[in-house]
Order: structure tokens, then sequence, then C-alpha cells
């Protein structure tokens, strides 16, 4: 029986993963992936929360967060051809008219 | 050997399997591989849930996530054509710094939080784990997906609609071009 | 009737709002009938509901129209008593004739409409004060009257000086104002109320001498200013900048009644104190002989007939202050219809010399102009006081009384006496230099008759002037037995019973009455380097007569100047340097702190990122850490 604390660490580190890879790179694609990424920590959290407490409401919960994901992706995605369109490059650091 | 030693190697190979994945994400060059290594995590975390008796979750994951997202990725790194390579050099002053002491300090923290002994990962933890509580077939699932959560159900319908007519518009061709 | 006493007020406030929005559509001379017709409507009312105290035995009556402010005992309530009802009448009916006046004399003013608002206006404000049932609410015509004479001497705006003299008018009567209004919170704090019933009736048990004192005095600073009294009547005589009938009515006969009559009707209050009558007496006196004197010597004849209201003014004054009650009343309402008449004529004569005002170049006047010379004759032996014309009688009583109260007030009675003499004097002189003798006038000067809607108050008053004084002499004192009620409780000094004495008092007076106008006549009838000379040959006694003793000059020095550096310190050095650097400065801070968070801004989402991690991480913990 594995420890729900192992779970639990492990899905942090794929957190904490992610977000550094957001905050690391330029790539507004790969920035995405890893925001996924994090959604995935947290689904392997929820699961892992609920069978603890006996719950099946955690998976409930990953059942719409994938969903949810996906919309998310679908119009993400859709936004960063746009922007390719116009401006012909996928780097987040070129998209800096909010400076001030 | 029994039940117990599956799970641990299950999980131990998994685990590997998924930190592999997510460190490529990051530190792959060429946006094919970090899209391949959110694959690999992708897979591992349903493997994952299957361990944990989640076998609907992993097998959904595996369709709508690996299967439907990844591919959408896939064609949009392909489509704008950045599947070129991206350089190591950080244009933005000390960001580097600043993220290198964020890391810092939340490890800090969970070093912290682990080593005092009261941390606790889950307060509300039952002392046993009931098998058919938390077994999560299509059946168990869907019971309270269609009684408590029937709301929240249609909503993400909804949202699904107009997540993809968001998309065509935004993505859309525009027709007059002189 | 008495019922319907609140029409007396409600009709001119219903002229002066119906002019104020209508006055522009209504035809010249018909807005001014419509005002007239307002305030004689507001005479009738008041004359039929007079007669039940005429007739006598009546009660005053107090009518409540609204509560206004009941935690300090004022509400809209209105007292009709005979001394109301006196004061109403005259209010009303002199208001009348000189409404009929301005028909004739504003004719051709292109504001003809907003003279006539502001007049019925006025007399609605002057209504409310002498009905007020309480101090609030005389205090609010107090005020109303004060605005109303701003808008009328400032009526001419255009010229600088009119509009000056309106700023001064308002400015002096605030500060009496000033005092009037600690009066009034003395008074409630005595009497937890402001209303008459409420005060007088517990004057006895509630009032100290102390504070009877205090509220005396103060409520003679706000008469002071109101009244033109010293040290505050410099505002009269520039207020001759208004249009003649103003000056008649507002600065004549009305208006500057006001003081005399809030002391007056304040009598229980003075019944405590001894002290404060005094002063109001002594105050009147000199008043009187000091306004006389620089009567004597003024060119102008609106500023002789100025000075000479200040002037008799203080002899109503000297009556109140002697507790003469009805004697000062008297000669108020006596000197509403001779000084009126005065000024009328006055603006008869001005209208027809085309606005000349100096009596240097008039003269000979009465015979292009014979009916206002008859008429101002009697007004001048009225003021001069020969008998058997109204001044005489009004006058002569409140010397006699002073002479029966004796000791301090002896002194008083000979200070009037001489100015009796001194009244004599100057108006005979006005009446020579501008009717009798050889014309003086200009080339282009034509001076005619005035029309009949000017000269038939002039008769009214005149007739007035004769007759108005026999409703209270000592064979029948009308008058007192009239104003009975209004005085309950109250000692009123009388003149002396007993005939041999008021003989001899009577006498001294019209020695002093007839004295003064012969000398007046003789030392003007002849020629003009003759009374040049006479008037030289005063100096430089005249000329500190002519220039009114310097007083505004001092006032400008001592006040006035010290005011405006003030003023001028606190706009340009607190103001500017320090309020407005404060303010700028908060701006300036503002602005500084933007400068400084302002890179945080980079526009760069990953360095948005990282402060949201941190915060997130912040919240984690916050989280844990608190269990």
């Amino acid at each position: 029986m594995v420890p729900v604390g192992w779970y639990m660490a492990l899905a942090a580190a794929l957190f904490l993963i992610g977000a550094l890879g957001m905050l690391l790179r330029r790539n507004a694609l790969v920035m995405f992936m890893c925001i996924e990424l994090m959604l995935n920590a947290v689904n392997l959290t929820l699961i892992s929360a609920g069978r603890a407490m006996n719950d099946l409401n955690g998976q409930v919960a990953v059942f719409f967060i994938l969903v949810v994901a996906a919309a998310e992706v679908v119009v993400g995605l859709a936004i960063i051809v746009a922007i390719f369109r116009r401006r012909a490059t996928a780097s987040v650091d070129e998209l800096s008219e909010l400076r001030g | 050997m029994g039940k117990r030693m599956v799970e641990t190697v299950i999980f131990v190979v998994a685990a590997v399997a998924a930190l592999a994945g997510a460190v490529t994400v990051v530190l792959a060059r060429n946006p094919i591989y970090s899209a391949v290594g959110l694959l690999g995590t992708l897979f591992s975390v349903a493997t994952l849930s299957v361990v944990q008796l989640a076998p609907l979750v992993a097998a959904v994951q595996v369709i709508v996530y690996a299967g439907a997202v990844m591919t959408l990725f896939l064609f949009v790194i392909m489509l704008i054509g950045v599947d070129k390579e991206e350089t190591r050099v950080e244009p933005l002053p000390r960001q580097r710094m600043w993220v290198g002491i964020l890391a810092g300090a939340v490890i800090l923290f969970a070093a912290g939080a682990a080593l005092s002994g009261e941390f606790v990962w889950v307060p509300a933890a039952a002392t046993a784990i009931d098998q058919d509580a938390t077994n999560g077939t299509i059946q168990a699932v869907a019971e309270p997906l269609f009684t408590d959560w029937v709301l929240a159900f249609e909503a993400t319908a909804l949202l699904l609609t107009i997540a993809a007519a968001g998309a065509v518009v935004l993505a859309q061709f525009k027709r007059k071009r002189a | 009737m008495t019922d319907f006493i609140w029409l007396v007020i409600a009709l001119p406030l219903a002229g002066a709002v119906f002019l104020h929005f209508f006055g522009r559509y209504v035809k010249e001379p018909l807005s001014g009938w419509l005002a007239s017709a307002a305030i004689g409507g507001a005479f009738v009312v008041s004359a039929v509901a007079a007669v039940p105290f005429i007739q006598g035995g009546a009660e005053p009556v107090t009518i409540s129209l609204w509560e206004w402010m009941p935690a300090i005992g004022a509400s809209f309530e209105l007292l009709w008593d005979p001394l109301a009802a006196l004061m109403a009448l005259v209010v009303t009916g002199v208001g009348t004739l000189i409404h009929v006046f301005a028909i004739g004399y504003m004719h051709g003013d292109e504001r003809f409409h907003r003279f006539f608002t502001n007049l019925n206006l006025f007399a609605a404000s002057m209504l409310t004060l002498v009905l007020a049932g309480n101090y609030a609410m005389l205090f609010l015509g107090w005020e109303l009257v004060g605005l109303c004479s701003y808008l009328l001497i400032g009526f001419w705006y255009t010229r600088t000086t009119a509009a000056a003299a309106a700023k001064k008018a308002f400015i002096v009567n605030r500060i009496g104002d000033f005092g009037f209004m600690i009066g009034l919170m003395l008074v409630f704090t005595v009497f937890g109320t402001l209303s008459f019933a409420g005060v007088f009736e517990r004057a006895a048990e509630e009032l100290t001498g102390g504070m009877a004192t205090a509220i005396g005095l103060l409520l003679l600073v706000g008469a002071a200013g109101k009244s033109a009294q010293i040290p505050l009547y410099v505002w009269l005589p520039d207020a001759m900048e208004g249009p003649t009938p103003v000056s008649a009515l507002i600065h004549a006969a009305t208006m500057v009644t006001a003081g005399v009559y809030v002391i007056a009707r304040s009598a229980p209050i003075y019944e405590f104190t001894p002290v404060a009558s005094i002063v109001v007496a002594s105050v009147g006196a000199l008043t009187a002989i000091w306004a006389a004197s620089i009567a004597l010597a003024q060119r102008d004849i609106k500023k002789v007939l100025a000075y000479s209201t200040i002037s008799q003014l203080g002899f109503m004054f000297l009556a109140v202050g002697a507790r003469a009650y009805v004697a000062g009343v008297f000669h108020l309402m006596t000197h509403a219809f001779f000084k009126a008449l005065l000024f009328l004529g006055a603006g008869s004569v001005i209208h027809s010399m085309s606005d000349e005002q100096d009596m240097h170049r008039m003269g000979g006047l009465m015979r292009k102009m014979p009916l206002t010379a008859a008429t101002m004759a009697v007004g001048a032996l009225a003021l001069a006081g020969i008998p058997p014309l109204a001044g005489f009688w009004s006058k002569d009583e409140i010397l006699a009384a002073d002479f029966a109260r004796g000791g301090w007030y002896y002194f008083l009675w000979i200070i009037g006496l001489v100015t009796a003499l001194l009244t004599a004097f100057y108006i005979a002189r006005l009446w020579v230099l501008v009717f009798y003798g050889e014309p003086r006038w200009q080339e282009d000067a034509h001076p005619h008759e005035s029309p009949r809607v000017m000269t038939l108050p002039l008769v009214a008053l005149a007739f007035l002037s004769v007759v108005g004084g026999l409703v209270n002499t000592p064979f029948r004192l009308g008058l007192e037995h009239f104003l009975e009620p209004s005085f309950e409780g109250v000692h009123i000094q009388e003149a002396p019973t007993d005939w041999l004495t008021l003989g001899i008092l009577a006498a001294l007076s019209i020695l002093a009455a007839v004295v003064g106008v012969g000398a007046g006549v003789l030392a003007y009838k002849r020629p003009p380097e003759r009374w040049r000379r006479f008037e030289e040959s005063f100096e430089p006694l005249w000329g500190t007569w002519e220039l009114a003793y310097g007083v505004d000059d001092l006032y400008g020095r001592t006040l006035v100047l010290p005011g405006r550096r003030l003023a001028e310190a606190a706009a340009f050095s607190v103001d500017a340097k320090v309020v407005d650097g404060a303010v700028n400065g908060v701006g300036r801070l503002v602005r500084g702190a933007g400068d400084w968070a302002r890179p945080l801004q980079t526009g760069f989402v990953r360095n948005y990122g990282v402060l949201f991690l941190a915060g997130a991480l912040v919240v984690v913990v916050w989280l844990v850490a608190s269990g």
C-alpha cells in the first residue's frame, strides 16, 4: 500500500516543474504545455485525496477539470494561432505592449 | 510479493516516467520533444489513476487528453512552423534569478513542512480505505455526476460549445483582402 | 378677519413671485399697478383686522401657521396685537402710496418690473418682521429686509457707487446682526424658547439683571445696525444711491424703524435692565445731535434727508430708552408720514430736474412745481415740530417723557431740545434753497410739475402729516389706549400730566422749532453770496459737518484697510502657498509613487508569472501555517 503522501509529493513535484517551466520558456506553446502539466498534477492530487477520504467526488472533480482543460486548450491555441498570424512570432516576450 | 508490492513497483516506475516527461517538457529545445515528453507524463498519470482505482478517469484522460489535446498541440506546432529551436539565452534581465529564488523558497517551505512533523497531507483522511466506496467504475462515477453535479455537467457542455465557437471565430481566415 | 392675517404677508409675496416670473410679459405701468394693488390689499386686510383693537377690548391673537424648528420653539406663527397692527398699517399704508409714486418715478426704466418685484418682496419681508410671533421669525424678516435693501440700493448696479453702497449697507447690517444673534442665543439659553409668548410671560421669573442687561445691549447692537445709530449709521447716507422711492420706503418709513420696533417689542426684557435702557437712550440722543449737525452742511438734497432720518431715529431710540414706548412708536408713525413725504417730494424735484441733486443748483422751483413745493412745506414744518402738525405732538411727547424720567435723562432732554432746533434749521434751509429765490439751475434743466401719479401720493402724505398727530395728544391719548394690550405688565414712562409742566415743555419745544425755522429762512432767503459767507463764517466747523466728521474715512483706515491686508495675506500667502502647496504636494506625492512603482509593469507575461506564483506561495504558506 503506497501511502497517500507519496502520490501527493509526486504531484507537488510535477506542479513545481510545470510552474518553473512556464516561467523559463519563451515559446508560447511550450508554456501552454507546462500549464497542462500543472493541471495534471492537480488531477493526481485530487484522485489521491479522494481515495484517502473515501470520497468519490475527487474523481468527479477530475472529470470536470479534464473537460475544462480541453476547452481551454482549444481557445488558447486559437489565440496563439491568431497572434502568430499577426506577428509571425510565438515568443511571448514580443507581446509586451502593456509595458509601462 | 503481493498486491502491495505490485502497487509500489508500478508507482515507482510511473513516477519516474512522469518526472522524466516533465523535465523534458521544460528543458527540450525543440517543441516537438516537449510535446512528446508531455505525452509520456500523461500516460504515467493515467497509469497512476488506474492503480488508484479510477479507471474511468484514466480512460478519459488517455482518450481526450493524450489523444485529442496533444494531437491538437502537435497540429498547431506544425501549422505555425515553430518547430525550430529556441535559444537558451534569457532576454529578460534577472528573470532566472527570481525564478531561482522562488524555487528555493518553495523547496525550503516543503522541507520545513515535512520536517516539522505536524504536516499531514490529507487532514480529513479516513483511517482505512474502503475499496468499494472509492472504486471509480463508470456506474459509480456516473451516479454523483448525474445527480449531485448535474448542473455543472450541463454547464460544461455549454462551455465546450462556446469554446468551439470561440476558437472558430478567433482563427478564421479573413476573406476580404484587397 | 384675524384668521386671514397671513394674507397681509401673502399678498405682496404673491405679487413679488408673480412679477418675478411674468413681469417681463406685463406692460410697463401695469406691473406697477399690480404691485400697488398687492400691497394695497394688504393694507385693507390689516385695517379690517385692526378694527377690534380700535374698538377696544380685543385680545392679542397668535396664529400658528406651521412648525418650523420645534426644538427651539420657532414656528411660523404670527402675533396680531395692537403694536403689530399699527406697524402693519404704517408699512402697508405708506408703502402703497410709495408704490404708486414709483410708477411715475421709474417710468422708462428698462428694469421697471424688477423694481416692483423687489419692492413687493421688501413689503412682504417687512410685514413678516412686524407680524412675527417669535424671535426666529422676526430675525427671518430682519435678514430678508436686509437682502431687499441690498437689491434695491444697488438697483442701478451698473453704477459702481451704487454697487458699493449696497455692499456697505449689507455688511454694516451684518455687524449689527452678529450682536443680535448672540442676543437671541442668550434669550434661548435663559428661556429655552424663542416665542414671544413664552419669553415675555416668564420674564419675571427667569431673567436676572445681568442677563437682561446683556440681552438688552446685544439687541441694541442689532437695532443700531438696522436703524442706523452710532456707530453703525454709515451705510444710510450711502444708501441714497438707490432710487428715491426706495429711500422713502426703506430708509425712512419702514426698514430703519425695525430696530425701534424690536426694542419696543422686547419691552418686558428691558423692564429688568435700567442700565441697558439708559444706554439705548444715550445712543439715541447722541446720534440725534450728531446727525443733525451733519445735516446742516450737506449740499445734496437726499443726504440732508438721510442724516435727518438718522437723527429722528435717534429720537425714537431716546424714547424707547426712557421706556416711553408709546411715544417712540408714535414718532415712528408720524415720522413715516412726513419723512416719506419729504423724500417723495425730493424725488419729484430730482425727477423734474433730470437727476440733479445738488441744492446749490436749484432754487426758485416754487413757481415751476407749486404742488410739490406746498406739500414739501407741510412736510418740513411737520419735521420741524410746528404745531398742530404731526411731528410736534410726537416729538414733544418724547421730550416730555424724558424730562419726566429725570436723572441722567434731564441731560438727554437738553440734547433733544437742541437737536430739535437744529432740525428746524436744516429743514428750513433745505426748503428755501430748493424752492425760494432766484433760479440757479443749469441751462439744460427743464423743471416741471410732476404727473398726477406722483403728486397725489404727496398730497395724501401731506394730509396725514397734518392730522396724523391728533391720534395721541395730551387732550386725548388715543394711541396709548390703543397700544395698551401690547404692553401689559410693562411700566410705560408717560409725559407729565400736570398742565403747567406740560405747557412749559411744549412752549420750549415750540420755541426751538420756531427759532430754528426762522433762522433758517432768514439766513437763506438772501442771495447766494450772502449765505455762502454765512456758511463760511462757521468754518472750520462747517467743513467738518459737511464731511460728516470724517467717520467713513476713519472706518476706512482703521477697519477696512487692515481687513483688506488680512484678506490679501490669507489669499496670497496662506491659501496659495500652504493650502495649494499641500494639495499640489499630495498630487506630486502620488505621481512620485506611481513613477516608483511603474517598473513593475514590464509587459512581459513571464515576469507577471513570477509574481503570481510568489503570491500563491504566500497564500499556501499562510493556509498551512494556520492549520
